[in-house]
């Protein structure tokens, strides 16, 4: 089948869309974007494609009715026991490596016991794999950098305390061995993944094994069923550094003013509020930009600004919106340096101000900046959709809702959970108005 | 003063970046003038001191000074690297960072012991001719400069054209300060009598090489356009708007530019970049705004590599309008300089910019508009926005706005203007499209 991709290299992560011929989104694939862009991007786009394969199977197996009721259940329990298996290879891949890496390292004498260490660490991260991806377990990130290292720190604490070593060896090996690992692309493994992911999952749930020749067959089919890369768009600061000619490449304001208008066709303004910048679009009603602002010379008032400031109260970034919601009183923050507001915060916290009413105010400064982008760029129009990181934070959508009436009467404020994927949405419909409208076909087709 | 100069060749070629003969000429001409100042003293000249927009280079002349334009000192700086350090060194001797580089870049060149653009050593000027055309800058810059020289200025004030004509009692206005105030003190400081015949003279060659740049400028009309109308037009300006208008030296440039651009014409060519022949014509725009002067050639790099051509900036009109009828005018010598100091650019006021730019979309088939706005130029930083939204809503076509500096090369950044550039070419093309009824 013919599908269109678009990938969006952030600062922070990579993302991939992929729509059929009817313009339906089959998948979506998000990767950390690593050193690599290239890396990122191919990982992103195969992640998609996974993604893809899984919507189909749901489809697929929705129309036989194999699994009547029990197919939320299914596809769930599938997707876990594929992440297992890559995990498991990824794993086997990283003890490989570490211990390449041990060779190589200049630990003299100690060099035997952290043989020794190392591999009792990666017997005992096998061993509690299968908990990582049980029903309902909680992973701080599904990237195998963070899953994996988290594991391996606490494990090897413990392991090198038990075997006398020192641990900052076994930090050194995994330091050296990640970056290589997490930078090699899986793609051949996908299939025997799956399979295998498969027998794991008639195993977990034998009520489906006695249906196993119904619910094979359309998986099977699917997984023979070719997923050709008909046309790729790359889009955001990454750009530049994908494997394609210029043709498949669109800035990052056309896709993401395209991408709100596909979620929301009566879509007139955009706000992007993402990690380094913030965008203000203005569309037509076929989505393409009339006109647009973005932050000039500084970054104030984007997503870095709230990093910061959860770097700055030892809070994790999604708990910033949630504290500020508690609110009672209105506390000015300036918005015109991000390391300003970080002494004005202190400031404010000495004269007794409580925490989340300052951060209310920060969070009010942050959308009083995109105000300012937003009135440059011609005002706010209904409908306007709010994208980026930033529109997942509840207290920037509540400051948004009550800035927008007060300067601009009463609009529609549309949010798409999956909002981070707006960029990547708006490539990959570029990629399919390239082919179906204007006869293009893939002149470079990345690998 | 009608002594005939030799056709002019240029020695000066050297083989890592391309440009056009007239081009090379035109360096030249400028580093001639420097050396000209350079030698002032030994040559017993007296040195003046004036602005750009609406410069007075013809009654200079009479009096026989050498003269130094501050702006052309300090884009020239900018354009060799050397402005980053003078404008450290001027805000080291406190002036704030919000101050407009062009002042900075000349007071470090000051404290840097006058050492100019091509090396050679400038002279302390013997009078500061203010003309004061719109920049209300101008003023504080010279009263600046006025103290360290502790030399004399001489105002001549041009009103602003908030009614957007030149009413005859402005006319008057200006003509009688010239009279009463500015050739009487010239007149003084130089020991030269001035000569209204000589003044003719020098406006009949202003004329004729007014005539000749309109026809340049106006050549991108042609589809693909022959030049650049703002990275090519900077060197195009050059000796008009500065020490050479006037002069027999311009009058012939001129001519052999017009020349070039038509046989450019005739070959169906596009303009000339740094490295060669641009590429197929992509893009039509129109700029408001000056150019970055110290990443010059990286800033023109991302409009050519992407098939952009510049057809008309107001830029290039800084000095003084032409391309609505305004010649110098030997018939009526002083009322003619005042019409020209009232009309240059920078004395217009927004609806005067506006129209002009539209009529430039019209006439020059642009495909929109891109302001490039400067960070630390405060008189015309103001309403650009503004200009921006009236233009899209009566032309209709897509404008864009970017930031950059003069000659600050800390407030360039490539990465983020690239960025906004290809989006706005990007957008030019998605809305062409749309218009053809493609998405």
């Amino acid at each position: 089948m013919r599908c269109f991709i678009g990938i969006d290299l952030g600062s922070t992560t990579t993302k991939a869309v992929v729509i059929d011929e009817n313009q339906n989104i089959l998948g979506r694939g998000i990767t950390n974007s690593r050193s690599n862009y290239d890396t990122a991007a191919t990982i992103a786009k195969q992640e998609a494609l996974l993604n893809g394969r899984f919507y189909l199977f749901r489809q697929a197996l929705g129309s036989t009715k194999a699994l009547n009721g029990a197919l939320d259940g299914f596809i769930g329990q599938l997707e876990r026991d594929f992440r297992l298996e890559q995990y498991l290879e990824q794993l086997g891949d990283l003890e490989q490596t570490c211990h390449r890496s041990l060779a190589t390292a200049k630990f003299g004498d100690s060099t035997k016991a952290v043989e020794g260490a190392l591999g009792e660490v990666f017997r005992r991260l096998q061993g509690e794999a299968a908990d990582l991806f049980k029903p309902g377990a909680k992973r701080k990130s599904d990237f195998f950098r963070d899953i994996a290292g988290s594991q391996y720190l606490s494990i090897g604490e413990t392991v090198a305390k038990e075997a006398g070593t020192r641990y900052d060896f076994l930090l050194n090996v995994f330091d050296r061995s990640i970056i290589e690992v997490e930078n090699r692309v899986y793609a051949d493994s996908i299939r025997r993944h799956l399979l295998a992911a498969l027998e794991r999952t008639f195993v977990a749930l034998p009520e489906t094994a006695a249906r196993r020749t119904q619910v094979e067959a359309p998986i099977k089919g699917i997984l023979d069923t070719e997923m050709e890369e008909t046309y790729v768009v790359g889009t955001g600061y990454g750009r530049a550094r994908l494997p394609f000619s210029k043709e498949h490449i669109r800035s990052e304001i056309l896709c993401h003013g395209l991408g709100a208008h596909v979620m929301y066709p009566h879509t007139a303004t955009v706000l992007d509020i993402g990690g380094q910048d913030t965008k203000a679009i203005q569309v037509d009603p076929h989505g393409i930009v009339e006109s647009f602002q973005m932050n000039d010379r500084c970054a104030a008032g984007c997503g870095r600004y709230l990093g910061y400031i959860a770097d700055e109260m030892n809070m994790g970034l999604h708990e910033l919106g949630p504290l500020a919601m508690k609110s009672t009183k209105n506390v000015r923050i300036n918005s015109t340096c991000t390391v300003f507001a970080g002494a004005e915060l202190r400031d404010r916290l000495s004269l007794g101000e409580k925490r989340e009413d300052i951060m209310a105010g920060l969070h009010r400064a942050i959308i009083l900046r995109a105000m300012s982008i937003l009135a440059r760029s011609g005002g706010i129009r209904d409908q306007f959709t709010f994208t980026g990181g930033v529109a997942k934070n509840e207290a920037a959508v509540k400051a948004l809702n009550e800035l927008v009436a007060e300067n601009y009467g009463k609009l529609t404020l549309n949010i798409d959970p999956d909002s981070i994927y707006t960029g990547a949405l708006g490539g990959a419909t570029f990629a399919w108005r390239a082919v179906t409208e204007d006869g293009k076909v893939a002149e470079n087709r990345p690998n | 003063m009608n002594t005939p100069v030799a056709a002019p060749v240029s020695t000066k070629k050297p083989q890592d970046v391309q440009k056009e003969d007239a081009m090379w000429l035109q360096k030249e001409l400028i580093s001639k003038n420097y050396t000209e100042l350079a030698t002032a003293r030994a040559n017993n000249k007296k040195v003046s001191a004036t602005f750009v927009p609406g410069n007075l280079n013809e009654l200079l002349m009479c009096f026989d000074f050498a003269r130094s334009l501050p702006e052309t000192n300090a884009l020239q700086n900018g354009m060799r690297k050397k402005s980053g350090k003078m404008i450290m060194d001027a805000e080291r001797d406190g002036q704030s960072e919000d101050v407009c580089t062009y002042v900075k870049a000349d007071l470090g060149m000051m404290m840097g012991g006058e050492v100019g653009p091509t090396g050679e050593v400038m002279p302390k000027p013997d009078v500061l001719l203010l003309s004061y055309t719109g920049c209300f800058t101008f003023m504080k810059w010279f009263e600046l400069i006025r103290h360290k020289y502790g030399c004399e200025t001489v105002m001549l004030h041009v009103p602003y054209q908030g009614e957007g004509k030149i009413a005859p009692n402005m006319r008057d206005y200006v003509v009688k300060q010239l009279k009463e105030t500015v050739i009487p003190t010239l007149e003084r400081i130089s020991g030269v009598k001035f000569d209204i015949d000589r003044l003719r003279q020098y406006m009949r060659e202003s004329a004729k090489a007014e005539e000749d740049l309109v026809k340049v400028l106006q050549s991108a009309k042609n589809r693909p356009s022959p030049i650049d109308g703002y990275f090519g037009a900077v060197y195009y300006i050059g000796p008009i708007f500065t020490a050479f208008r006037g002069t027999p030296e311009a009058t012939q440039y001129y001519s052999m530019l017009r020349q070039e651009i038509e046989q450019r014409v005739r070959d169906g060519k596009g303009p000339i970049t740094p490295e060669g022949e641009m590429g197929e014509e992509k893009y039509r725009l129109i700029v408001e705004g000056p150019p970055n002067w110290t990443s010059f050639r990286d800033f023109w790099k991302m409009f050519y590599d992407e098939g952009a051509v510049v057809v008309s900036s107001t830029y290039a009109k800084v000095g003084g309008l032409y391309d609505f009828g305004f010649r110098h005018d030997p018939d009526h010598p002083l009322e003619s300089l005042a019409e020209y100091c009232l009309g240059c650019y920078t004395n217009l006021n927004l609806p005067s910019r506006i129209d002009m730019i539209c009529k430039y979309i019209d006439e020059y088939q642009a495909d929109g508009l891109l302001i490039n706005s400067i960070k630390s130029c405060n008189s015309f930083s103001a309403g650009q926005l503004l200009i921006l939204r009236e233009v899209e809503k009566r032309t209709g076509k897509p404008a864009a706005f970017i930031e950059t500096d003069l000659v600050d090369p800390r407030y360039f950044s490539g990465a983020n203007v690239k960025n906004r550039l290809e989006s706005y070419f990007q957008m030019v093309k998605a809305k062409r499209a749309a218009l053809t009824g493609v998405h």
